[in-house]
């Protein structure tokens, strides 16, 4: 495959009826809604100027302003999306993609939406401002798969609201080489709400990765986690989480774990925060490399060393979610499998 | 030839630590020997040497299976010549299932029809989904140790303990699982209390004290005299006889 082809499904992005409920493709800074059912899917410009309430909506959860171009999706009330949507963003030919997103999941409404990030340049930048609103009883599930080159440079910011009783479970996966991605989502949690991030990322060689998740617990009984598995295949990466305990009876959890394979820098960096006596916050951290003792075994078991190592990894890259539907969990193990090879 | 296994003059160490010095034993097809000796006496280094683990370094001597040199195999073409090991404490490795290391056991094994049968006879369906030995009791980890050996269904046995810190009903479920392994196959069996031998058949005892072979005799005689006289005394005994 040559270097300036990319295959989209490596970031989940099928662009088939039959598998998706809709399909939005942005190459560059243009945007393109493929087909949709159930759902609504329009490119942010349009929907700003069909919607004057949209207002209420942009640039409310992330600092900024402008008029970018990118996704605005809609699940109506009450309505459960059976199959994912897919959004792709795709830097082709500009040097820079800006792109600015709306998320409305209205009450008591289900979203699956993955989102796959590529680049065909080898270097460019990426921008991408996603304001996620989940409302009462909703409940959102998004994947993010990132594919990107050597030398993108990729800057997202995000904003995520959840209301009553929603659900926001997010899924990130880093897998491929890359000049910089800097990325700290920041999520708002109302009454009895919850949250889950988990994130898969491996930094390779002159990669430089700093993630995190920032999560407030404003409201009385809401709770979060943060799940986190990094490797450095000579790269830097930097995991960070921050829960911060604002209300009675909050509960969060920061789990963050490290791979080094050969060199690299991993930096752990979690991090909480009670401003309320009644929290229940607390993390753990680990970083290290794979077990020789770990590999002998599953040899005495007829493993070769590498088939050995490979499975060992890909046993540290698997988050268990449980409440993933099975269609995104394919996505993600079809991901992990296309990088556990590079990594041994 | 017909031992399987031949361990000639063997010394390993660890750290510059010698451990094992000149080993010397020899094994036929069918036949299965019980390892005894103290805490540190080199048991587990034995097996785990034989197994070709390079935390253990051969100074000197050879071992030969199966009329082949393995000494210098890497540990994945020993197994796949024939020989398995159950461990006294397998690591917990997360992530890792324990129904996904049983696929590789049954390709290694031919057996990958006898899973669910396996499985079913060990009562051990709650666990396939389980990251291999994350949390698992004394006897659960032994039992998983046993349906990978089932599956691998090798030649030549090395058991690490099979009934340390288990309760005296599964010993006998150990036990009868062991006896069908060793089915006209070949054994080391290294065991602290004897109680495996109630239930397994072996042909020979041997006690290991300081890094050697103390001496090699009558399973049960050298079992009676370590119960009454200590290994101490039991290995200056045997020594005096060699």
């Amino acid at each position: 495959m040559s270097e300036d082809f990319v295959d989209l499904r490596k970031v989940g992005i099928e662009r088939d009826p039959s598998k998706r409920s809709a399909s939005f493709m942005m190459v560059d800074e243009s945007p393109e809604v493929g087909f949709s059912r159930g759902v609504e899917i329009l490119s942010t410009r349009e929907a700003i100027e069909r919607y004057e309430w949209l207002e209420n909506y942009s640039w409310r959860l992330v600092e900024g302003e402008g008029d970018y171009d990118g996704y605005f999706i809609r699940v109506p009330r009450n309505v459960k999306v059976e199959f994912p949507v897919e959004a792709c963003l795709l830097l082709k030919m500009a040097k820079s993609q800006r792109v600015h997103n709306i998320v409305i999941a209205e009450e008591n409404s289900e979203l699956n939406l993955i989102t796959g990030c590529t680049s065909e340049r080898l270097s460019g930048l990426h921008l991408g401002m996603s304001e996620f609103y989940i409302k009462r009883n909703a409940k959102v599930t998004f994947t993010m798969i990132h594919n990107w080159k050597r030398g993108n440079e990729v800057l997202p910011k995000t904003g995520i609201r959840v209301e009553e009783n929603g659900v926001f479970i997010s899924n990130y996966i880093l897998l491929s080489p890359v000049k910089v991605v800097k990325a700290c989502p920041v999520a708002y949690l109302e009454r009895n709400s919850r949250a889950f991030f988990g994130s898969v990322v491996v930094g390779f060689e002159d990669s430089e990765i700093d993630i995190g998740n920032v999560v407030y617990l404003n409201g009385e009984g809401s709770s979060a986690e943060i799940v986190s598995r990094s490797i450095s295949r000579g790269g830097k990466v930097f995991s960070r989480g921050h829960i911060i305990g604002n209300a009675e009876n909050v509960k969060g959890h920061l789990e963050c774990k490290g791979m080094i394979i050969g060199n690299g820098v991993i930096n752990a960096i979690p991090e909480l925060e009670a401003r309320n006596p009644n929290v229940d916050l607390s993390h753990e951290a680990a970083i290290g490399k794979i077990a020789e003792d770990e590999i002998f075994y599953l040899m005495t078991r007829g493993l070769s060393r590498d088939e050995a190592t490979s499975l060992i990894i890909r046993g540290f890259m698997d988050i268990e979610v449980k409440e993933l539907p099975e269609v995104l969990k394919r996505e993600i193990d079809r991901a992990i499998e296309l990088v556990e090879k590079a990594l041994v | 030839m017909k031992d399987v296994l031949r361990i000639v003059n063997l010394c390993v160490g660890v750290d510059g630590r010698v451990i094992l010095k000149n080993v010397n034993l020899y094994i036929q097809k069918g036949q299965t020997f019980a390892l005894f000796g103290p805490n540190g006496s080199g048991k587990s280094t034995l097996l785990m040497t034989i197994a070709g683990s390079s935390k253990y370094k051969i100074y000197d001597g050879r071992i030969m299976f199966k009329g082949v040199d393995i000494t210098e195999k890497a540990t994945d073409e020993r197994v796949k010549m024939g020989l398995g090991i159950m461990y006294q404490h397998p690591p917990k490795i997360t992530g890792v299932k324990l129904k996904e290391i049983l696929k590789h056991c049954a390709k290694l094994g031919g057996t990958e029809d006898k899973i669910y049968e396996y499985v079913k006879m060990l009562n051990m369906e709650n666990l396939l989904d389980r990251d291999v030995n994350v949390g698992f009791s004394g006897g659960e980890a032994k039992k998983s140790e046993l349906l990978q050996l089932l599956l691998m269904n090798p030649e030549f046995l090395m058991l690490d303990e099979p009934d340390s810190g288990v309760d005296l009903e599964s010993i006998a479920v150990i036990g009868e699982v062991i006896n069908d392994l060793l089915d006209g196959k070949s054994g080391i069996i290294i065991t602290h209390t004897g109680q495996i031998l109630k239930f397994v058949d072996v042909d020979y005892g041997v006690v290991m004290y300081k890094g050697r072979i103390a001496c090699i005799g009558d399973p049960r005689e050298i079992l009676k005299t370590v119960e009454k006289y200590g290994y101490e005394e039991c290995a200056r005994r045997c020594l005096r006889t060699l």
